[in-house]
């Protein structure tokens, strides 16, 4: 009887799925008008209007920047459950569950490479709008410069004050410039700076400083779940 | 055409690493091979002239995704036994 039901339920899914999909008609010349339109704007305005060089870019943070600050409150929402999980009160430092006592080369070496780490992905989130990458990426890259502290340094800690003070002034940040889009006489998240000039550091208005928030989230976050399962005890 | 042959090499790889991953029994060999897949992916992604996702792939999918798995397979078990594992976890859990 189970098994029945949970076929059926199945079936039913499956069937609305294929449906919605078949409704689509992927490849018919009414769909790919419609998609060519809608690239042709977005190409067009990303370097017409937003003098913004990168495309993605312009549609990830400007086109579709709604979605965006829906997938870092997701990401926020992950984290914080994880923590919630998985934290304990206090931590003494160098009490970690995973103990590799690091060679001399490996503590020499990571204490070289940490800023040339962190410099990298500053200059993945800033240049978002110029050259691939953005805030995303540039906060792993950060984040994993603080993966490599941790696992060389048995003492290394940071604090989860200053990452949740960090996490939540950058949160604020984008939601405020989203905000301020209303203000000055237009939906959420429209651009209201000068947009510059095109290929500029200083160009594409509200762009670089959403994507410069979101590089300091996804880090503050993405370290804390590195601290958080490094020091967790089994 | 040295292109293709390259994408054609990349794709026997990706497929050698995801049979490997999942037959492999010691956990921490098959997590290595799940970070050497996310590194083939993000070479064709960057061939597929899609560097920003090349990018996330290479940061998300070799750096933190492996070190997390290594992390949880130091902290659980390491051999995958079938029958035993469940209790194992349950007591590593613990």
């Amino acid at each position: 009887m189970k098994k029945f039901v949970v076929i059926l339920l199945l079936a039913v899914v499956g069937y609305y799925t294929a449906d919605t999909f078949f409704g689509i008609g992927f490849g018919s010349p009414h769909f790919v008008d419609g998609v060519k339109a809608v690239k042709d704007v977005y190409i067009t305005q990303t370097v017409q209007s937003l003098k913004v060089s990168n495309a993605v870019t312009s549609i990830v943070v400007n086109f579709r920047g709604f979605d965006t600050l829906g997938e870092v409150t997701v990401l926020f929402l992950a984290v914080t459950v994880l923590g919630s999980i998985l934290y304990k009160k206090r931590h003494r430092v160098g009490d970690r569950s995973v103990l590799f006592s690091a060679s001399s080369v490996v503590t020499a070496g990571s204490k070289l490479l940490f800023p040339a780490i962190l410099l990298l992905g500053a200059y993945v989130f800033i240049h978002g709008h110029l050259s691939p990458g953005g805030g995303f990426q540039g906060g792993v890259i950060i984040a994993t410069g603080f993966l490599l502290m941790l696992l060389a340094y048995e003492n290394f800690s940071v604090g989860h004050s200053v990452l949740s003070v960090v996490e939540s002034l950058a949160g604020i940040t984008f939601a405020g410039v989203g905000l301020l889009g209303f203000m000055n006489g237009g939906t959420f998240l429209q651009n209201f700076l000068p947009t510059g000039i095109l290929n500029d550091l200083f160009s594409g208005g509200i762009i670089p400083i959403i994507y410069i928030a979101v590089g300091f989230k996804v880090a503050a976050e993405l370290t804390g779940v590195i601290y958080t399962v490094l020091h967790e005890k089994g | 055409m040295i292109y293709f042959i390259l994408i054609a090499v990349l794709f026997v790889l990706i497929i050698a690493a995801a049979v490997y991953a999942v037959r492999q029994k010691d956990l921490l060999y098959a997590t290595i091979a799940t970070g050497i897949i996310s590194l083939i992916l993000s070479i064709l992604f960057f061939l597929l002239q899609a560097p920003d996702v090349a990018l996330t792939e290479a940061a998300i999918g070799v750096a933190l995704t492996t070190i997390i798995f290594v992390i949880t397979v130091r902290n659980t078990v390491r051999m995958e036994e079938e029958g035993q594992s469940k209790e194992k976890f349950k007591s590593a859990v613990k």
